[in-house]
C-alpha cells in the first residue's frame, strides 16, 4: 500500500475539517468552489476506501501510530465504507448541483459561514464512520449536529427556526443520553475503544450500570436516528431547511446515527448482554412497524411537499430497523442496502424537489400544478427517484425491498404479517408518490406561478445523475450489494447463535 | 442475425422508436407518423423472422444481466411468447393505422405523447413475451402498467385522472401486494424463477401451499382480470379507443392471461398442478368471472364498457382453459388469446369507427347504422360472432379446442360455463347487430355521416380479415403450440 493510500482513514476526515476554516480565509468567490472541491475529494477518498474494502477487508489505521486501546484508533469496514460512499457522494451531488440554489437561499455575506458549516457536518458524519472510539464518535456527532444545525437555519425561511430549535433540543439529548452510556460504560470497563470495550464488557454484563447504559445508548441514538416515534423534530428541519441542504442531510445524516446504533447493538452488546438480541428486536420491531405505518400514513395526506417526503424518510428508517430487527443475514444486508438505496432516492428526490421550488409559488401539492409541462426534464427525474422510492422493479429500491420480503419470508408465518406491513407500505407510498405525479400532471399552474422553468445546468445534471444511479444500481447492484452483504456477515459473526 | 441478438433489437427497437416518433413530432404529423408505421412494422418483421427457427425447434435465449444471485434479466423465446409477442407486433401495425385516423378525425391533443408511450408500451409488452423468468417478467409487467397510464389519462380532465387512479391502483395494488410476494416465494422454494418447461416447483412445494401461491399469482397479475381484481378494465375505457384496442384489449389484457398461463404451465407445471390439492378452484373463480362479467355486459348501455366487460369474460376463457390443466385445453388458452385478441380489436376499431363518424357511444343510439357505415358494421357483425365462437371465425377454433380439454378433463364446470356463456354473448351482441342493420335511424335532423377516415376503415376491415382467416389457416399456429406441452 502506497503510503498515501494508507492514511485514507484520516484523510477523509481531515480534508472536509481542513478546508472548513480555509473557506472562511479564501475570496468569497471561491466558497462554493473549495467546498464542492473538498467534497468531492473526500468522495474519491470513501470510494478509494470502499475499493480496498472490497478486495482486501476492513482497513484499521492507528492515530500516530499509537496502538489500540491506547492511542485513537480509525477503522473502516464494509459498513462504515458504504456510510462514507453514501455521505460523501450525497454531499458532492448536493454541492455540485446546488450552487444557484443555495445563493438564492443563502445571502452573500453570510455564504462562506454556510459553506464552512457544510464541510463541518461532511467531516462529522464522515468522522462518525471511521472512528473506533465511542467517544470520538460522540464528538464527531457534536460537531455534524451542530454544523447541521446552522445548514437548516441558514435559508431565508423564518419558520426553519422553531424547526431548528427543536432539531437542537431533541439532537441534544440524544447526544447526552449517548454520552451518559459510554460513561456509565467507562465507568465499569475503563475504556473507550469499541473492540477493546467489546472484550472487557463481558466481565461486567451483569452489572446494571451496563444495562443501563445500553439503555441510554440505544435510545439517545434513536433520537439521533429519528426512529419513530423519535422522529418529531425531523419533518419541520427537513421542510424548512435550504433545498440543498434537506437534499445532502435527507440522504444521509439519520442513516449515520444508525450505523452507530447497529454497531453498538451488534459489536458491543448482543454476544455480552444475555438477552439482548431479543430485546433488541422486541423494542425494535414494533416500532419499526408503527415507523411504516403512521409515516407513510401521514406522508399520504400530507399538503407540503417537502414535509411529505420527510415523512416518508421517517417510514424509510422504519424499512431500515426492520430489516436489522430480524437478526439476520438477509435482514441485515436488506438494512444496510437500504440505507444505500434510500439515499439514493431519497436525495434524488430532493434534489429535484430544489430545482421545481424556484419555479412553483410553493411548496404546497397544488403548486405543484402543471410542474410535468413546465419542466418536464426535471419531472421525469423525479417520477424516476419516486419509483425507487416505491420499490418499483428495475429500480434501486426494488432491489432492497426483495431482500427484505427475503428475509421476512425466512421466518415462517409470523414473516408474513411483515410482508403485509411492507406491502402496505409500498402501497401507501404508490399513494403519496402519486399524488404528486397526478398533480403535477393533471393540475392546473397556479396563476402566481412563474413562467420561465430553467433549471441551472447543473442541478440538472446531478438530478439525473441520482435518477440514473436509481435504475444502474436496481439492475446492476453488485457493488452495494458486496458491501452490505460483508457488512451483514460482519454485523451477525458478533451475534452467539 | 443470431436469434439473441433479434430477441435484444425486438425489445429495444419500441424504445429507440419512441424516440424517433419523439424527435420526429417536432418536426410535423407526418414524420411522426411515419416513425410510428415504421417502428412497428420493424418490430414486427423482427418478431416474426424468429417464428421460422422456432417451429424447428430452436429456443433462442439471451442474458442481459445479473441483478441479484440467481436472478436476472434474461430474454427466452418459447412457443406461447413467440406467439404473444407476433399478435401484439402485428396488431400493432394495424392499430397504428387505426390510430392516425381515429386522432386525427376526434382532434386529440398531445398526439405525439400518445405516440411515444404507445412505443414504450409495446417495448414492455414484448419484453414481457420474452422474459425468460419470473423476475424479467415482473420488471416489463411494472413497466407496462406505468407506460400505459398517460394513456389511459390522455384526455386529463377530472373524470378520466380519477379513473386512471383505480387503474393504476389496482394493477400496482394486485402486483405489489401479491405477485410479488408470489414471486420471491417462488424464488425462496425453488432456488430460482427461470420459466421450465415441466415446472420448477415439483420437488419444492407440496400440498395445499401450492394453492396458495396460485392464488397470490391469480389475483396478483392483476391484468388478467379475474374477478374480483377487474375493476381497472372498465377504468381503464376512458383511454382513446386505439388505446382500448390494442392495449386493453391485446397487449395489457394479454400479457395478464399470458403471464397466468406461463406461471401454470412453466412454474408450476401442469402434471404438478393436476396432482395437487387446492387447485381446483381456479376453474370456479374463471367459470364466475365469465358468467358474472357476461351478465354485467348484457347490462350496458355504452358500448364501450359493454366491450370491457366482454373481454373480462373473455380473458377468463383462457385463464379456464389454463387451469384445466389438460394439454388440449393449453392450446385452447395459447389460441383463445389470438382469436380474442382479432375479434376484440375488430369490434373497439368499430366502436372507435362510429365514435369519429356519429360521436355515439350508447347502444340506443346505435339504431341503423349499419346503412351509414357498412364496413364498420359488417366488421363489428364478424367480430360479434367471433366472441360468440360462431363458425367461421377464430373464436369458434379455441372454443374447439377449450372444450376438447374440458371433456379430456371430465370438467363439466368448464363445459357449462362454456355453453351458458355462449348464450350470453348472442344475447348482447346479437340485438347490436340486428338494430344496427334492421331498425330505422332515429334521430332529428336524420345523421349525414358515412365511415370513418379511411385508415380507420382500412383497419378494421384488416383485422375483420384476420378474424376469419384464423378460421381457414391456423395450422402453424397450433403447430407451434402443440410444443407447449408435447415437450417433457
Amino acid at each position: 500500500m502506497s503510503p498515501l493510500a494508507a492514511q485514507m482513514p484520516a484523510l477523509q476526515v481531515v480534508v472536509p475539517m481542513l478546508m472548513a476554516p480555509f473557506v472562511l480565509l479564501l475570496p468569497k468567490g471561491l466558497s462554493w468552489a473549495a467546498a464542492a472541491a473538498a467534497s468531492l475529494l473526500a468522495f474519491g477518498i470513501a470510494a478509494q476506501l470502499a475499493a480496498t474494502v472490497i478486495d482486501s477487508g476492513p482497513v484499521a489505521y492507528q492515530m500516530g501510530s499509537w496502538p489500540a486501546p491506547y492511542g485513537i484508533e480509525l477503522g473502516v469496514d464494509a459498513l462504515g465504507a458504504l456510510l462514507l460512499v453514501v455521505v460523501t457522494g450525497a454531499s458532492s451531488l448536493a454541492l455540485v448541483g446546488g450552487r444557484a440554489s443555495l445563493a438564492a437561499a443563502v445571502t452573500e455575506e453570510r455564504e462562506h459561514y454556510f459553506y464552512a458549516a457544510w464541510l463541518l457536518a461532511l467531516a462529522g458524519l464522515a468522522g462518525i464512520a471511521v472512528s473506533a472510539d465511542a467517544f470520538n464518535i460522540f464528538v464527531f456527532m457534536e460537531i455534524s449536529s451542530l454544523a447541521s444545525y446552522v445548514l437548516v437555519a441558514g435559508g431565508p425561511d423564518r419558520r426553519a427556526l422553531p424547526a431548528v430549535f427543536k432539531y437542537l433540543m431533541m439532537g441534544t439529548v440524544g447526544a447526552t443520553f449517548y454520552l451518559i452510556g459510554i460513561g456509565l460504560i467507562y465507568m465499569a470497563t475503563g475504556t473507550l475503544n469499541l473492540a477493546d470495550m467489546d472484550l472487557r464488557i463481558a466481565g461486567v454484563a451483569d452489572k446494571e450500570p451496563i444495562l443501563a447504559a445500553a439503555g441510554f445508548i440505544t435510545v439517545g441514538l434513536a433520537l439521533k436516528a429519528a426512529i419513530f416515534p423519535l422522529h418529531v423534530w425531523l419533518p419541520n428541519a427537513y421542510t424548512y431547511a435550504p433545498h440543498i441542504a434537506t437534499a445532502f442531510l435527507a440522504a444521509c445524516a439519520t442513516k449515520v446515527s444508525l450505523y452507530v446504533l447497529l454497531r453498538f447493538d451488534f459489536f458491543v452488546f448482543q454476544q455480552n448482554l444475555s438477552g439482548h438480541a431479543l430485546q433488541f428486536s422486541a423494542y425494535l420491531m414494533p416500532l419499526a412497524i408503527l415507523g411504516i405505518l403512521v409515516g407513510s400514513g401521514v406522508a399520504m395526506f400530507e399538503r407540503n411537499v417537502k414535509r411529505l417526503l420527510a415523512f416518508s424518510s421517517v417510514a424509510q428508517i422504519g424499512y431500515i430497523m426492520l430489516g436489522a430487527s430480524l437478526v439476520s443475514i438477509g435482514g441485515l444486508t436488506a438494512a444496510t442496502l437500504h440505507m444505500f438505496n434510500h439515499a439514493l432516492a431519497k436525495g434524488g428526490l430532493f434534489l429535484a424537489i430544489a430545482a421545481l421550488a424556484p419555479v412553483a409559488a410553493g411548496l404546497r401539492l397544488k403548486d405543484m400544478g402543471g410542474m410535468a409541462r413546465r419542466a418536464p426534464w426535471t419531472f421525469a427525474a423525479f417520477v424516476v427517484a419516486g419509483l425507487s422510492l416505491i420499490g418499483v422493479p428495475g429500480t434501486a429500491g426494488f432491489v432492497s425491498k426483495w431482500y427484505l420480503i427475503s428475509a421476512a419470508m425466512e421466518l415462517g408465518a409470523p414473516g408474513i404479517a411483515l410482508i403485509g406491513v411492507m406491502v402496505l407500505g409500498s402501497l401507501m407510498a404508490v399513494v403519496y408518490v402519486w399524488r404528486i405525479v397526478e398533480s403535477a400532471c393533471f393540475g392546473k399552474p397556479p396563476e402566481n406561478a412563474a413562467q420561465a422553468a430553467a433549471v441551472p445546468r447543473p442541478l440538472g445534471a446531478a438530478i439525473w445523475a441520482a435518477a440514473l444511479a436509481n435504475v444502474y444500481f436496481g439492475i446492476a447492484p453488485g457493488l452495494p450489494l458486496r458491501l452490505s452483504s460483508s457488512a451483514a456477515a460482519s454485523l451477525l459473526g458478533h451475534v452467539p447463535t | 442475425m443470431s436469434g439473441q441478438q433479434t430477441i435484444l433489437m425486438a425489445v429495444t427497437l419500441p424504445l429507440f422508436g419512441a424516440l424517433g416518433i419523439a424527435l420526429a413530432g417536432r418536426i410535423g404529423a407526418n414524420f411522426r407518423e411515419a416513425a410510428t408505421l415504421l417502428t412497428a412494422v420493424a418490430l414486427a418483421y423482427c418478431v416474426w423472422s424468429l417464428a421460422p427457427s422456432l417451429l424447428e425447434g430452436a429456443r433462442p435465449a439471451v442474458s442481459v444481466a445479473e441483478v441479484l444471485p440467481g436472478i436476472e434479466i434474461a430474454f427466452a423465446v418459447e412457443p406461447l411468447g413467440m406467439l404473444f409477442a407476433a399478435l401484439a407486433s402485428l396488431l400493432w401495425i394495424i392499430n397504428s393505422l387505426y390510430s392516425i385516423g381515429y386522432m386525427r378525425g376526434n382532434r386529440e391533443q398531445r398526439q405525439t405523447r400518445f405516440y411515444v408511450m404507445f412505443a414504450i408500451s409495446l417495448a414492455a409488452t414484448i419484453g414481457i413475451a420474452f422474459a425468460a423468468n419470473l423476475f424479467t417478467l415482473f420488471l416489463f409487467y411494472e413497466a407496462l402498467t406505468f407506460a400505459t397510464y398517460p394513456l389511459v389519462a390522455h384526455k386529463g380532465d377530472k373524470s378520466t385522472v380519477a379513473s386512471a387512479r383505480v387503474y393504476i391502483g389496482v394493477l400496482l395494488t394486485t402486483s405489489i401486494g401479491l405477485f410479488l410476494p408470489a414471486i420471491i416465494w417462488t424464488y425462496a422454494a425453488a432456488g430460482t424463477t427461470d420459466f421450465t418447461a415441466g415446472g420448477i416447483l415439483e420437488e419444492k412445494l407440496r400440498g395445499p401451499a401450492v394453492g396458495l401461491l396460485l392464488a397470490l399469482f391469480v389475483l396478483g397479475i392483476g391484468k388478467a382480470a379475474v374477478m374480483p381484481v377487474h375493476r381497472w378494465l372498465p377504468a381503464a375505457m376512458v383511454a382513446p379507443t386505439p388505446v382500448s384496442a390494442l392495449l386493453h384489449a391485446v397487449a395489457v389484457v394479454k400479457a395478464g392471461v399470458f403471464t397466468v398461463t406461463k406461471v401454470i404451465v412453466y412454474i408450476f407445471g401442469i402434471d404438478h398442478l393436476f396432482a395437487s390439492p387446492g387447485t381446483g378452484w381456479l376453474v370456479y373463480a374463471a367459470a364466475f368471472t365469465i358468467v358474472a362479467a357476461s351478465v354485467v355486459a348484457f347490462r350496458q348501455r355504452n358500448l364501450k364498457r359493454l366491450l370491457a366487460y366482454s373481454t373480462v369474460a373473455q380473458l377468463s376463457y383462457v385463464v379456464m382453459a389454463a387451469a384445466i390443466l389438460k394439454p388440449l385445453a393449453e392450446i385452447g388458452a395459447a389460441i383463445h388469446i389470438v382469436a380474442h385478441a382479432f375479434g376484440k380489436i375488430t369490434l373497439f376499431f368499430a366502436a372507435g369507427a362510429i365514435y369519429t363518424a356519429a360521436k355515439k357511444t350508447e347502444l340506443h343510439e346505435l339504431r341503423g347504422i349499419g346503412r351509414r357505415m357498412p364496413i364498420t358494421m359488417a366488421a363489428f357483425t364478424i367480430g360479434a360472432l367471433s366472441m360468440i365462437g360462431v363458425p367461421p371465425t377464430g373464436g369458434f377454433v379455441s372454443k374447439w379446442y377449450i372444450l376438447a380439454g374440458a371433456f379430456e378433463a371430465d370438467n363439466y364446470v368448464a363445459l357449462f360455463t362454456i355453453v351458458a356463456s355462449t348464450a350470453l354473448n348472442a344475447a348482447y351482441f346479437l340485438p347490436i347487430v340486428y338494430m344496427a342493420w334492421f331498425a330505422p335511424e332515429s334521430g332529428k335532423p336524420p345523421p349525414t355521416h358515412g365511415e370513418a377516415p379511411w385508415p380507420s376503415v382500412l383497419a378494421l376491415s384488416l383485422t375483420a380479415a384476420l378474424t376469419i382467416a384464423f378460421f381457414l389457416f391456423n395450422g402453424p399456429v397450433l403447430e407451434l403450440e402443440r410444443q407447449v406441452v408435447a415437450a417433457p
